[in-house]
């Protein structure tokens, strides 16, 4: 078949920094539809969410070069657009992609306006050059700012130390073990016998959506990673209450849902730039501090499961962002509408497990995070409250939140610090 | 050593497309396989990824199908050029009873394919070598006029299987090309410490057969000199040796780790030097392909690997009695 | 009709089979003018010229592999190994390629090759000259082994080597070269692989021998009878695939077993023998199964008395039988 006609490569985005290849769900334009730039095209599935996959230019769609189901690595082409008089353009689109790169590094101002510390002109000039991200470059200078000696440094130990396998690389760019034969039972492809029937209780086996097995394998892991403890703290939640109370409205005529969630990660968000040392990961023998301020809210999905959106530079925003931000990441996950970038990144999480009347909980950490906040249900509890060294009753409405923290990192001081923090800044909500 | 041969032409426009397919095709089936290794559903791969350029050029000069190959476990491009498909090496990468190799008895890509004269792919290494040779005694003793080539990595030509084959080749003026695929490591060893010599060729004299060294990343290259080594022992001009020099993008097999003995700044250097992108260069630049035309065959070859895929995956396992036999014949 | 040698028997089955078969060719070091070491092939040369009796180089790996490759593109080579001694460096070819490629290619590739190597001491050879390696090839599944001791079953199960289609390894008892005789029926016939021959029946016990051995065990039964003991001695001929049923059907009969071998006692052919009668024939055993082997000392000696005390020989076979029917 002749393809001289001017086309458009549609090609397999990559979806997530962990991925690299992608399931074409469904199409949703047949062979000879008109398509409009940014129109969606297909959708394509990755082991947590479904993602639409938009038209990089107008024009007729020519080809679909993969059937539904098909797995393929990331780039590879899977549909061709046609559009008369265009030009095909390959090559000028990468060299568009790379000059808006190397131009987001080059701005300082841009970075000085949006409350970062300061770039000076070489180190803009050096991050481009050799693709550095800066938060991920220690900082030694005045505030913390990044140095050229912060850079050398960096590039130093960047060339000396092997990449880490990550799933970044190809699969044949991953070293292997270095073990050969290992026992058979380790290999695939041994034949599982059926569990004897006899033995099983009446009753129907139901098999794992994807969703689950991925559920269940973290939380498999996270167990067996960190040494999990948990540390209870008693919120009295009166001002939040009453602001809540008081701003409901006039957020609603915003189309905001002010809920008690924004307040949680405002307080959270508060504790970690305090307490910077709960913002954190294990890395092999060392703890990594995290510069941004990403923080995860857990939403359930009924009988599915559950997904954590993640709030990024929940630090940076105030309570009608934060509102907003949890408004759109929990209806977008509820309708599977997320993309697999924001359910990643995330430094800290927030799980309400108490909307469901549970009073306090030990979750699972949420790895490689540091710690987990549970917040309990909200409910009116009696209290004894001391006024001039004379006790009396009170009705108050409390919560329970619980850390769950991973003790490698922590410690009992630290993170009931930090929680000492949480309390204090939404028992004192203005 | 070197005979007076026609100039040999390279091969027409449509031919050039091809094993540019075939390129492709061998390429992508090999990534699909690493991919699956390290998604837990192969036990095992080992690679020819870095050697397709070498390995196309010297099969298209071999009458396929009718001269004999007796090639190594790197030679993927080879077999299939030979009549495998993806899907009969992928049911050999998992052990399925459909594996045409062998049905499940050996490890993956360990080729074997009848109806297209590829014989069994063993793992001590250089075994093939005196075989081959036998094969082209067998060949000659008879009559027969077709040629065998056989290939081996550069370790191999430390074994004494290597050496004495060429003895024979030698002697007897037999109708062999044996190709040394030299990606200059034998797993973890470098070429510096496998021979006192900068190319394997140059061993050919003290057999008494041609020797000839040849750019493996040029297909085309690759093509004509395997084509004229083919010719001459089908003209019962005698032996080659044929070292091809090719890079190993991979790791030895999908177990080994490289790093222990490859730098980055290596690996980074040795992708560069992956032969695909220069062979599709060269052959859009000479008007043998256009652009649209190549990714129509990537496109298709991905297609293809697909499909083998879920074939592969889905077919049955050997039956337990497979385990015990055929012992004889 | 004439005595012949087992060398002769040799000769004729290969004389005849490359006659009967244009596919069958000879291949080996010094085979050609110089008809072998031993004269195996003599006169096949010039009769059948230097495209059927090839001279190989001084590469036994090779010789091996150059016959795999042949008998895979649709010849039937008979490799010759020198001597047994020296079939070592061609173990990876014979173990690891050729007894493996019909299984390893699910029946696509059968390799129809006979491996032919001298065997056995007693002959002034030294360490390398005299070894027994049928332990270590009966071992490998995928290739038979067989020893002739008369002229008539080395003619009969050479042929049934060459006709086999599959790797068979022909060991020849050297020093019963010259020194074993015995009628050759004549005609085209052939002696089966896998079937044992009861050479002289006997009712007090069983003695199981094969090459050189049975020779001298049946000269030690003709001792045995002289004091009244009644030995039945069978050749074993085929080493794998044995003859089970044969061997206990005669030791049911008898209810002794002594089993004869020159190789190295520990891990030899005969411990296998051993086993299988201990597994399949307990009942009926009327006392402990005896072996008479070679010493567990690195091969034969050269000087001429340690060569005969590290030998069996009729002497040490008769103590053994004499011991066995006195339990």
């Amino acid at each position: 078949m002749s393809l001289d006609i001017m086309t458009t490569t549609v090609r397999m985005p990559k979806l997530g920094e962990s991925v690299v290849e992608g399931k074409i769900g469904r199409w949703l334009k047949q062979v000879g539809d008109a398509v409009r730039e940014f129109e969606p095209l297909l959708e394509v599935e990755t082991d947590k969410v479904t993602t639409e996959v938009t038209a990089t230019t107008a024009g007729t769609l020519l080809q679909l070069l993969h059937p539904e189901g098909a797995i393929v690595p990331v780039d590879t082409p899977i549909a061709l657009i046609g559009s008369a008089g265009a030009e095909k353009s390959l090559a000028p689109a990468e060299a568009v992609a790379r000059t808006i790169a190397v131009d987001q590094a080059r701005s300082p101002l841009a970075a000085r306006a949006t409350g970062q510390s300061w770039v000076s002109p070489v180190v803009g000039r050096m991050a481009a050059e050799h693709g550095i991200d800066l938060s991920n470059v220690a900082g030694t200078g005045e505030g913390g700012r990044v140095t050229k000696k912060d850079i050398l440094a960096f590039l130093k130990t960047r060339a000396v130390t092997v990449p880490a396998p990550t799933d970044e690389l190809a699969a044949w760019e991953q070293p292997g073990t270095g073990e050969l034969f290992r026992p058979s039972e380790e290999q695939p492809g041994t034949p599982v016998s059926a569990p004897p029937a006899s033995n099983s209780t009446a009753g129907e086996t139901i098999p794992l959506t994807a969703m689950r097995r991925a559920i269940a394998e973290h939380m498999v892991r996270s167990v067996s990673a960190s040494p999990h403890v948990t540390t209870v703290f008693d919120v009295d939640l009166s001002r939040v209450v009453a602001h809540r109370q008081a701003n409901k409205a006039a957020y609603a005529r915003d189309g905001v849902n002010l809920t008690y969630t924004p307040y949680f990660v405002g307080a959270i968000a508060a504790g970690l730039k305090r307490h910077p040392a709960v913002n954190s990961s294990w890395a092999n023998n060392a703890v990594r501090l995290h510069k941004p301020v990403n923080i995860g809210v857990a939403v359930s999905l009924g009988e599915d499961g559950l997904i954590v959106p993640v709030i990024r530079d929940a630090d940076a925003l105030n309570l009608l962002g934060l509102a907003r931000a949890v408004n759109d990441l929990a209806e977008r996950a509820r309708r599977r509408q997320l993309k697999p970038d924001e359910t990643q990144g995330g430094t800290f999480t927030l799980t309400n497990h108490g909307t469901s009347g549970s009073l306090f909980a030990t979750p699972i950490i949420n790895q490689p995070q540091c710690a987990i906040l549970a917040a309990g249900k909200i409910e009116k509890r009696v209290l004894v409250v001391t006024h001039d060294g004379v006790d009396s009753v009170a009705i108050k409405t409390m919560c329970f939140m619980g850390l769950t923290f991973d003790h490698r990192m922590l410690d009992g001081a630290s993170a009931d610090a930090f929680m000492s923090t949480v309390k204090a800044v939404l028992e004192g909500w203005v | 050593m070197d005979t007076q041969t026609p100039a040999i032409a390279d091969p027409p426009a449509e031919t050039l497309a091809e094993m540019y397919a075939m390129l492709i095709l061998a390429r992508k089936l090999d990534e699909r396989c690493w991919i699956l290794h390290r998604q837990g559903k192969i036990g095992f791969h080992i690679s020819g990824m870095g050697h397709e350029a070498a390995q196309v050029g010297i099969v298209w000069a071999m009458r396929r199908g009718y001269d004999l190959l007796h090639p190594y476990y790197r030679d993927l491009a080879m077999v299939l050029a030979c009549g495998m498909s993806p899907t009969d090496v992928l049911l050999g990468s998992f052990g399925r009873q459909g594996d045409p190799s062998s049905g499940g008895r050996q490890m993956p890509n360990h080729y074997c394919y009848k109806p297209g004269n590829v014989f069994s792919v063993s793992s001590p290494v250089g075994t093939q070598l005196p075989q081959a040779a036998g094969l082209a005694l067998a060949e000659q003793l008879s009559g027969g006029d077709r040629v065998v080539v056989t290939c081996v990595g550069e370790g191999s030509t430390s074994e004494g299987d290597f050496h004495e084959a060429l003895v024979w080749a030698g002697v007897r003026k037999l109708p062999l090309v044996v190709v040394v695929e030299n990606n200059e490591y034998a797993i973890s060893v470098p070429m510096r410490q496998q021979m006192a010599i900068e190319r394997v060729s140059e061993r050919a004299g003290g057999y008494g057969v041609r020797g000839v060294s040849v750019d493996g990343l040029d297909m085309l290259a690759s093509y004509r000199a395997a084509r004229e080594a083919i010719d001459i022992a089908r003209a019962g001009g005698g032996s080659t040796l044929l070292d091809a020099r090719v890079v190993r993008l991979t790791p030895h097999s999908s177990d080994d780790n490289d790093a222990t003995y490859r730098s980055a700044e290596e690996k980074i250097a040795l992708k560069a030097r992956d032969p695909l992108p220069r062979v599709r260069a060269n052959l859009i630049a000479r008007g043998a392909l256009t652009e649209a035309q190549a990714l129509d065959i990537e496109a298709r070859a991905l297609i293809e690997v697909d499909a083998a895929h879920r074939a592969a995956e889905a077919a049955p396992y050997p039956p337990n009695a497979w385990a015990l036999g055929p012992v004889f014949a | 009709m004439a005595d012949k040698t087992l060398i002769e028997g040799i000769r004729e089955a290969l004389d005849e089979e490359m006659a009967r078969d244009p596919r069958v060719f000879v291949v080996g070091t010094d085979v050609g003018p110089r008809g072998g070491v031993f004269l195996a092939t003599q006169g096949l040369f010039a009769k059948y010229g230097p495209k059927r009796i090839l001279d190989a180089p001084l590469a036994e790996s090779s010789i091996i592999g150059i016959g795999i490759g042949a008998a895979m593109n649709g010849l039937r080579p008979v490799c010759e190994i020198q001597f047994a001694d020296f079939i070592h460096p061609a173990y990876n070819q014979i173990a690891n390629e050729a007894a493996r490629m019909y299984y390893r290619t699910g029946g696509q590739y059968p390799v129809p090759m006979v491996i032919r190597a001298p065997y056995g001491g007693g002959v002034g050879g030294g360490l390398y000259h005299s070894q027994s390696i049928e332990a270590t090839f009966a071992h490998v599944p995928g290739i038979k082994v067989v020893v002739p001791s008369t002229p008539a079953d080395a003619k009969g199960l050479l042929k049934s080597a060459i006709r086999d289609g599959n790797p068979v390894l022909y060991l020849e008892p050297k020093k019963g070269y010259r020194m074993i005789k015995g009628e050759i029926p004549p005609g085209d016939y052939s002696v089966p692989i896998g079937v044992a021959r009861v050479s002289r029946a006997g009712a007090d016990l069983s003695i199981f021998a094969y090459g050189m051995m049975h020779y001298f065990a049946l000269q030690a039964a003709t001792d045995a009878a002289a004091l009244g003991i009644d030995a039945e001695v069978v050749d074993l001929r085929s080493l794998s695939p044995l003859d089970t049923e044969a061997v206990l059907a005669s030791v049911r009969k008898t209810g002794k077993a002594l089993i004869v071998y020159e190789d190295n006692k520990f891990v030899g052919y005969g411990a296998e023998v051993a086993a299988l009668i201990s597994e399949e024939a307990f009942e009926s055993l009327d006392a402990p199964i005896l072996r008479v082997a070679g010493p567990d000392a690195p091969a034969a000696p050269y000087s001429h008395p340690l060569q005969e005390y590290f030998m069996v020989n009729p002497k040490t076979i008769l103590a053994g039988i004499r011991k066995l029917a006195a339990y």
